[in-house]
């Protein structure tokens, strides 16, 4: 088991596109480690550089503490699933599972045993005969997942790894790789474009974007305290409120009212972005007391347990999620609340967290 | 260098992504993976196709003193098909004979297949299609010998059918039967090609014609040709280029009678080897040659402006 | 149904009949006359015998022209589908310096240098060469012309290989070779197949080369042993020609039964597989 250490990475394409920027990351022995980010934005890259695959440009890459940034990929003791899985459709299920060892001359009872034994804890008993073309998806995936464990490096790399997948069974696979995960204790690193995904199964999340890091942190921290809009934008699966405000002595004004924010050291009359997840919002029909923002009810939509209900304040509109049996008809009039700790100053310019606040998790 | 119609590429060369080297060849093992083909092909295609610029200005023979000793004439090889008669009429009959059988008959036929199969029963298509298919991949030799029975003067099919026993069709009407055997030939590859443009043609876009009561000919014009000009441009060109370089009417008439079926392949065959006029071959060759290529170099430019 | 849509109908089937006709009546001789007792030019319900396919068997070179086309034709396809494979495995994958250059160069090759455009040239470089009556000359000259369209069609399917296979043999440790062994050429096997049967098949008909090239009636492929018949004295020997010509013609089809079977038809832009 081992970690992964990557400092100054930059993985620049011949055509001089730099579609890994300068990152420094330190993945710790045995996380479940999450690449999240928009298609582009070089987290498949950064992916394909530790592997080996795309070569560093500056930078290195250090896995167990050895230096394998200009190493052959075959020898950095890394195992990948690729997206489309990439089975050799002309071999069968054990055959595919061993080729990592056939490569290494392994003896073939050898192989049999490894095929057997991994394909059992995969729960692939049954298949071993059988060719990928015969597969479900999700047995193709733990096929692919079964040869990467078999290969026994030291650290595991998964393309999108359930992005193959019909989205039913996407949830039963995110479930089984979470665990699966967890009882190998192998340092893993995944990428994916869905944040949902990310934040389900991951430790940490990095939050990449234009080959850059933007944020660094567990599914919570990332969740809850974006660090710019471009995250808080990115995460969450209703997007955040992001509305023009000013700083005010108890907090900021926005839409015609105000909410209760840590302004720290901004200084007021400043002119920021305010960001306030809807699922953050308090919606009230009565009155309250304290700092508020008021409007009528726009339009709701049910979101199942949920229903998001946008809101029309003084021409700005903000959503906001409640419970369903709390759904207010359009028209209505109501109150937004929210506690100080959930609202969020960004720099209006550059997009960036202003206030130094205790994280709330 | 075949005579059945020389294959080419459905697409054009597109790379998709950076071509990348993942089994790590490395250029030199790469260059070493080319290096056979690339020798073969310019041995026995790309220089025989610069040497025809050479011999063209020689007076090269099969026989006598210029056999041995040829020398060089400069145009005069060119100045002498200017004013051949024989050599204008084998262009005559090839530009009869393309658009005859290749521009007319093929793609009309072929396009007519394409379009009526289409809603014909599975087993009807197969048959139909296999039939279509058969007159394409059989042996030239065999094909021809097929159709000199079929226009044969005494015991002939054809002549059984009509009733014209005596008549001597290869002789009395060589052209038209050439045109007719090469649209039989070689429509197989405009009913393929038709057959698959017509499938990118949207069924919306059909059902939408139909439901505001336009007739078979409206829809072709307005729904189908729109999606498939492309198609038909450079089907034309394809087939036409290979049917001026056809070699089979040779096989039916040899040219004759008295070169009135003598097309620029077969006048260039009876110039070398019956006449041994090598270097004046090697003019005409290189003529029909730039032609290939002015025709070529046209369908790859409308090939990539469709991509 | 209007009357106009049942005369419409009738119009399309005797249409399709004619079509049907058309194709059909040239080929009814090769069904009929080499089983037929006095096989002539004309088609009629024959009056069966074998007698024709024993004197062809007999015949002193019929067979051995047979034997002749399959050494030119598998030489060539082998020789065709090894190098071609080659090649486009390394256009494919490899940034060949001047890679785009040479597709578009043999991509016009393919098309504008026909047998007949270069007969000449061809047949004056042979002599020279003395491989004038070579089988083996006529197989270099086939592949020559065959390899630029080969290449090309073989390049698409290594195009359409997903490069992850090769990606993932390699993160697992497989060395060049390996990959090419284990993954590339098994994965390629379908393309592999499709050329060597487009190439056997073109070769197979292929007349003016052997035509050209060949002079003495021993090695004689069987394309231009056929013409070779027909042209003796106008007596040609209807008891041997339709006999083979239909012998002729079954590899071919067979074998497009085969690939059109396993692989299905997959159309190249004009390539009879």
């Amino acid at each position: 088991m081992a970690g992964i250490d990557i400092e100054g990475l930059a993985t620049v394409y011949p055509n001089g596109v730099r579609a890994v920027d300068g990152l420094d990351l330190t993945v710790a022995d045995g996380e479940f480690f999450a690449l999240l980010g928009p298609s582009g934005c070089g987290k498949t890259t950064l992916l394909r550089t530790i592997a080996g695959l795309e070569s560093a440009t500056e930078g290195s890459v250090r896995i167990d503490s050895t230096d394998v940034t200009r190493l052959e990929p075959g020898k950095r003791g890394v195992a990948m699933v690729f997206q489309d899985y990439a089975l050799f459709p002309h071999m069968n299920v054990s055959e595919n599972i061993t080729y990592p060892l056939k490569v290494r001359r392994v003896a073939a009872a050898t192989r049999a045993s490894v095929a057997e034994k991994t394909g059992d804890e995969l729960s692939l008993q049954g298949l071993l005969e059988r060719r990928p073309g015969q597969l479900s998806g999700g047995q193709q995936q733990r096929v692919a997942l079964a040869r990467a464990i078999a290969s026994e490096g030291k650290v595991l790399l998964l393309d999108e790894p359930l992005s193959n997948l019909d989205a039913r069974l996407r949830l039963e696979a995110r479930t089984f790789l979470k665990k699966l995960q967890k009882d190998l204790g192998i340092t893993t690193v995944f990428v994916t474009h869905d944040q949902a995904e990310a934040l389900a199964l991951a430790d940490r999340i990095a939050v990449m974007q234009s080959g850059k890091l933007r944020q660094l942190g567990s599914p919570r921290e990332v969740f809850a305290r974006p660090a710019n809009t471009f995250v808080a934008n990115f995460i969450g699966s209703t997007p955040m409120n992001l509305l023009p405000g000013t700083v005010a002595s108890d907090g900021v004004s926005i839409a015609g009212g105000s909410l209760p924010a840590a302004t720290g050291s901004v200084p007021s009359g400043a002119e920021v972005t305010v960001g306030v997840r809807p699922e953050y919002l308090t919606l009230s029909t009565g009155d309250v007391s304290g700092p508020a923002v008021r409007g009528s009810v726009v339009v709701a939509e049910n979101l199942g347990t949920q229903s998001l209900v946008t809101v029309d304040c003084d021409g700005t509109l903000i959503g906001v999620t409640v419970p369903e049996e709390d759904e207010p008809s359009p028209g209505t009039p109501v109150v937004l609340t929210a506690s100080e700790q959930r609202v969020l100053l960004y720099d209006k310019e550059s997009g960036e967290l202003l206030a130094r606040q205790p994280a709330v998790v | 260098m075949t005579t059945a119609p020389a294959p080419v590429p459905g697409r054009p060369a597109r790379v998709r992504g950076p071509a990348q080297d993942v089994a790590g060849l490395g250029v030199a093992r790469a260059v070493g993976f080319l290096a056979p083909a690339l020798l073969l092909i310019g041995a026995f295609l790309v220089f025989p196709a610069i040497w025809t610029i050479y011999i063209g200005i020689t007076n090269y023979r099969l026989t006598g003193v210029e056999a041995v000793s040829p020398s060089i004439v400069g145009l005069a090889n060119y100045t002498k098909a200017l004013n051949d008669a024989l050599f204008h009429n084998a262009l005559w009959l090839t530009v009869l004979f393309v658009l005859g059988s290749a521009i007319v008959g093929q793609n009309i036929l072929g396009f007519a297949l394409a379009w009526t199969m289409r809603r014909a029963r599975p087993a009807v298509r197969r048959t139909v299609e296999g039939l279509v298919l058969l007159a394409w991949i059989l042996p030239s030799t065999v094909v021809a010998y097929l159709w000199i029975a079929f226009f044969d003067r005494d015991t002939g099919t054809l002549n059984s059918i009509l009733g014209t026993q005596g008549t001597a069709w290869l002789i009395d009407y060589p052209m038209v039967c050439l045109i007719v055997f090469n649209t039989w030939r070689g429509t197989a590859f405009s009913m393929m090609l038709y057959s698959s443009a017509l499938q990118a043609v949207p069924p919306s876009q059909l059902e939408s014609a139909r439901m505001v009561g336009a007739s078979g000919w409206q829809t072709l014009r307005d729904v189908v040709f729109p999606h498939i000009r492309g198609h038909v441009l450079t089907n034309t060109l394809l087939i036409s280029l290979w049917t001026a370089n056809d070699f089979s009417p040779f096989l039916l008439t040899k040219g004759g009678p008295n070169h009135e079926s003598e097309t620029v392949p077969v006048y260039i065959y009876n110039v070398a080897l019956q006449g041994g006029e090598l270097g004046y071959s090697s003019a005409i060759s290189f003529l029909l040659l730039i032609a290939n290529l002015l025709v070529a170099l046209l369908y790859l430019r409308l090939l990539r402006r469709r991509s | 149904m209007t009357p106009a849509f049942v005369v419409r109908r009738i119009g399309f089937y005797v249409l399709i009949c004619a079509i049907t006709l058309f194709f059909a009546v040239p080929m009814l001789w090769i069904a009929s006359a080499p089983f037929d007792k006095s096989p002539g030019l004309g088609v009629h319900w024959p009056d069966w015998t074998l007698d024709n396919v024993r004197k062809t068997l007999d015949h002193p070179y019929a067979m051995h022209s047979m034997v002749n086309s399959l050494l030119i034709c598998v030489t060539t396809a082998v020789a065709v589908t090894a190098f071609a494979a080659l090649a486009s495995y390394a256009l494919s994958r490899v940034r060949i310096p001047g890679r785009d250059a040479l597709l578009y160069g043999l991509l016009l090759l393919s098309s504008v240098v026909t047998g007949t455009a270069a007969m000449v040239p061809i047949f004056v470089m042979m002599f020279q060469l003395g491989l004038i009556d070579s089988r083996f000359g006529v197989a270099l000259v086939m592949t020559g012309g065959l390899l630029p369209a080969a290449i090309f069609i073989l390049k698409d399917f290594v195009d359409a290989v997903p490069k992850s296979y090769e990606e993932s043999a390699r993160v697992f440790g497989a060395s060049t070779l390996q990959i090419l062994r284990d993954v590339v050429l098994p994965v390629a096997r379908p393309g592999l197949a499709t050329i060597l049967v487009w190439a056997f098949v073109n070769s197979w008909g292929n007349f003016l080369v052997p035509f050209l090239l060949i002079r003495s009636i021993d090695k004689q492929p069987g394309a231009v042993l056929l013409q070779t018949f027909t042209d003796e004295g106008g007596s040609a020997n209807l008891s041997v020609i339709p006999v083979f010509s239909l012998l002729f013609s079954i590899p071919v089809v067979v074998l497009y039964l085969l690939v059109n079977s396993r692989y299905g038809f997959r159309f190249h832009g004009g390539i009879k597989s």
